[in-house]
């Protein structure tokens, strides 16, 4: 990068804070998506909005591309630097700025971790829902560019039902805040909510606002294990239709049942067909009523086996397995391509036995887990990256994964974004009308293109595949 | 082969690719709460020595961050791929040690001193002398070590205890004896800093072993476990280390090879990795890595110790090797609670490194400061009247932490052997 450039980004955030050594560049080169990798020209760790809105001043006048980023744990390419320029990394901006127990909000900078501020809220009684499965790393600035999930989703919804108040730079420096307090609020736009998901594509996030609920008395967990995926599915299915909405209900199929018992030790049976860990949370009685009801739905779908966990130690160890499957994958072989394809959850067995058909045509390994309640499924294929052929039978694998999806009504993503690893699928979805809308909302935020340019928008679409049942 | 291409293949490719890159690790890196930059984060070194295994980086551009990582090892623990972070950063280190060596008087104190059964037994004496002599007096009046050396090897002196005279080291036994028919028979690894400043709480292990039912031998002829040489990239001499121990080891009989430091603890564990490709001593490091045990580790699985009631209220910091290399974390707080009359609580963030990292406190004295000093405030935080310790390093670097921050008439620091070895109740069985 030109040394004057640099000058200006170190006059700003200070020398410690502009970093351009090969080892650095190298260190943010990547995110948590395999096959993904470039080398920026420049990271700045800013302190301030102010900081963020000179630093947006000087890459808007130069036409630098600005490549927003959290702690990297993001799973679609969406924080690596493809276009090289300047990685804007929000880490030093970790402050909780306020917990309003009388409004029932929290302030926070966006480079506060998730986790942390699960923590700050239930300390004083309340509760954040969004729970990423990488909460204990990921920051809250990404989850609110990413749209992020979680466990958690079916009950509570997911973070864009949270965020209510924003403050973001825009690409030319300009100050944008929207939304606040208000539990009602219609004054125009909701400009909130179009930056949520945004993907760092129209503005940087400098500080988020989200509305917390009352934190729920109890919590009771049970995990029902099945000899295959269809009673798995029409389990889920019927304990919904029984108007039972747990608060999660999460599955995993019989290979990613062996990974996790293989890292967390906690006695799966590794010959389970399927299993769903159900989870419910409120007043005490409604818990006991809830999960004694979804046990016995399960036992009479064929469940071979139903436990309840014990104490909150059980409890934990159940839900950490599921938290840590992603990566508990990686044992099995060097590259793990985590998708997350949604479906209306009554598709669910389709899609999973879709997915199941689809690698063996393929001769892949793909281990399926997710969260059977609202339809987001992880088709996690186990391969190694070096291997560029069966690389290009994944490849082909997923294409015909998606178009499934799309035909079963379903969407490309539900949680992980679509940053560079689905643009080239974003048409399928959107349809020409939806792709140009999209780029006029772009063009408007940001007119010289430099905020994460390569994501969302691809160079081109992949070739429409349509596929049989 | 050029010497460039030296360092890609001490690296192993496959162990640098189990990592998903999730990120998982960052939060429980003490360098990354620090620094705050990726590079300062267990994933982002492995990165970087997949560049430097790639090509795309030489290994000096990245020795500001593999010097920087103390090697706690939390990653690993935090981990869920499996991720051999702490074989990689030898490796990474190994490397970078052919193309920029150690200082010399670095390379003199590990590999002369520490290194050999006989430096190790000199520098005890050297340390007593120093303290007697005046020499201590001297250096301390007018500020010499860290004059000398620095600021951090100043904190560590400040924090050695007085050490026995040779004569009283020479009064140890050969054999620990129990009361009754031995239960195991214990081959006891008395480590190098443990024997040069805390030989008295090898002593007291033993003791206790003892106690339980064991009967403890001081095996003649073992050396250092050769951490400090495998942190410091000297490969070569961490494996001098390791046979010169399996060899002495098999010169008696045992049911367990049992330690007092989680450092040494989880070194001698690896000395099966360590020598898998070598014929000779394949099986016989893998036999003797499979006897070792930890103090605590053992302990837990005897009878009760006879212990009488002691007033106190303890706290205990993890030994990151004993934590995160050996996985023992349950057994030291269960002997502790065992305590009559004695109040445990936790240490907030106890499994997080105090900032020794054996030599790191001596070679990044303001980074390991500014750890200890999160750490004793966290200490402050628990009441405790006494810091269980349960690794040398570790044991030095806490009472220097205590001594600075004006709390040593309050707050002491000790091995959780000393605190057993006290309680033990002399009519018990």
């Amino acid at each position: 990068m030109n040394s004057d450039i640099l000058k200006e980004l170190r006059s700003i955030v200070g020398a410690d804070w502009c970093l351009d050594s090969p080892a650095d560049l190298t260190a943010y080169s990547y995110d948590a998506t395999p096959r993904y990798q470039n080398l920026p020209d420049a990271v700045v760790l800013p302190a301030s909005t102010e900081e963020v809105s000179a630093i947006m001043k000087v890459a808007y006048k130069h036409r630098i591309p600005v490549i927003p980023r959290g702690s990297g744990s993001g799973l679609s390419a969406g924080s690596v630097p493809l276009k090289v320029g300047i990685v804007l990394a929000l880490n030093r901006m970790d402050k909780i700025k306020e917990i309003d127990q009388e409004n029932m909000t929290a302030t926070f900078e966006p480079g506060v971790i998730t986790a942390h501020l699960h923590q700050a809220v239930e300390a004083v009684g309340l509760f954040y829902p969004p729970d990423p499965g990488s909460m204990a790393t990921s920051t809250l600035g990404g989850n609110i560019a990413e749209g992020a999930g979680g466990l958690r989703g079916l009950k509570y919804g997911v973070t864009k039902d949270y965020i209510i108040g924003l403050e973001a730079v825009l690409p030319d420096g300009q100050i944008l805040r929207c939304g606040g307090k208000n539990a009602k609020d219609v004054t125009g736009y909701d400009l909130v909510k179009l930056l949520v998901g945004s993907e760092g594509t129209l503005a940087v996030i400098t500080e988020g606002m989200a509305k917390l609920v009352p934190l729920p008395e109890a919590k009771r967990t049970a995990l029902a294990l099945f000899p295959d995926l269809p009673s798995a599915a029409r389990s889920v299915s019927r304990i919904i239709a029984n108007r039972i909405i747990p608060v999660t209900m999460e599955f995993m199929d019989n290979p990613t049942i062996q990974v996790v018992e293989e890292y967390a030790k906690i006695g799966l049976p590794v010959e389970a067909g399927a299993l769903l860990l159900m989870q419910q949370d409120g007043p005490e009685s409604v818990c006991e009523q809830d999960i004694a009801k979804m046990a016995a739905i399960c036992r009479e779908e064929g469940a071979f086996d139903v436990q309840l966990a014990k104490d909150a130690a059980e409890e934990a160890a159940l839900m950490t397995a599921r938290r840590t499957a992603l990566s508990a994958m990686a044992r099995k072989r060097p590259t793990t391509i985590l998708e997350d394809v949604t479906v209306p959850r009554s598709h669910i067995a389709e899609m999973v036995e879709f997915i199941g058909r689809t690698a063996k045509k393929y001769g892949i390994q793909i281990c399926t887990f997710g969260h059977a309640g609202d339809g987001n499924l992880h088709p996690a294929c186990l391969t190694d990256e070096r291997d560029e052929e069966e690389m290009e039978r994944i490849d082909q694998a997923y294409d015909e994964i998606y178009a499934y999806a799309l035909q079963l009504g379903g969407t490309l993503t539900g949680e992980h974004g679509v940053g560079a690893s689905k643009a080239p699928y974003l048409e399928w979805r959107m349809g020409p009308v939806g792709m140009d809308v999209m780029k006029r909302i772009k063009l408007a935020f940001d007119p010289y293109n430099i905020l994460n340019p390569g994501k969302l928008f691809g160079h081109q679409t992949r070739r429409r595949v349509v596929v049989r049942s | 082969m050029s010497a460039n291409l030296a360092p890609q293949l001490m690296l192993d490719e496959d162990a640098l690719y189990k990592c998903a890159h999730c990120g998982f690790c960052l939060p429980a890196c003490p360098t990354y709460r620090l620094k705050k930059v990726e590079s300062a984060t267990p994933r982002g070194r492995i990165s970087l020595l997949r560049a430097v295994q790639s090509g795309n980086l030489e290994i000096e551009q990245i020795a500001d961050q593999l010097d920087l990582c103390l090697g706690c090892r939390a990653c690993e623990t935090a981990c869920p791929s499996g991720v051999p972070y702490g074989e990689i950063l030898e490796q990474g280190r190994a490397a970078l040690t052919k193309v920029r060596p150690l200082p010399p008087i670095y390379r003199f104190a590990y590999n002369r001193i520490l290194g050999t059964p006989g430096g190790i037994k000199f520098a005890g004496w050297a340390l007593w002398f120093y303290q007697v002599s005046g020499l201590r007096w001297l250096a301390r009046r007018f500020n010499l070590v860290e004059r000398l050396v620095n600021q951090g090897l100043a904190g560590m002196e400040r924090a050695v205890p007085d050490v026995p005279s040779p004569i009283r080291r020479s009064r140890r036994p050969k054999v620990y004896h129990p009361k009754g028919k031995p239960k195991l028979k214990i081959a006891f690894f008395t480590g190098c800093v443990s024997e040069i400043v805390f030989p008295e709480t090898n002593d007291n292990a033993m003791k206790v072993l003892a106690a339980a039912g064991c009967e403890v031998v001081v095996v003649p002829g073992q050396g250092c476990c050769g951490a400090v040489h495998s942190h410091a990239g000297e490969h070569d001499v961490a494996l001098e280390q390791a046979k010169r121990n399996i060899a002495a080891f098999e010169q008696v009989e045992y049911d367990y090879i049992v330690n007092a430091a989680g450092g040494c603890g989880a070194a001698l564990r690896e000395y099966g990795r360590m020598l898998a490709d070598d014929p000779e001593w394949a099986e016989r490091a893998r036999r003797f890595s499979d006897a070792c045990r930890d103090f605590s580790e053992l302990l837990a699985t005897l009878d009760p110790l006879p212990l009488r009631p002691v007033r106190g209220t303890f706290t205990y910091q993890d030994s990151c090797h004993l934590r995160n290399g050996q996985k023992v974390t349950a057994q030291p707080r269960q002997l502790l609670r065992s305590i009559p009359g004695a109040h445990f609580v936790e240490l907030p963030e106890a499994d997080r490194c105090c900032g020794s990292a054996g030599t790191y406190a001596i070679t990044h004295p303001e980074v390991s400061d500014s750890i200890l000093h999160d750490k004793v405030e966290r200490l402050k935080g628990t009441g405790a009247d006494t810091l269980v310790v349960a690794n040398p390093p570790c044991h030095l670097e806490m009472i220097e932490g205590v001594q600075r921050a004006g709390l040593a008439g309050q707050i002491q620091v000790r091995h959780i052997a000393d605190v057993l070895a006290e309680a033990l109740d002399p009519q018990g069985n």
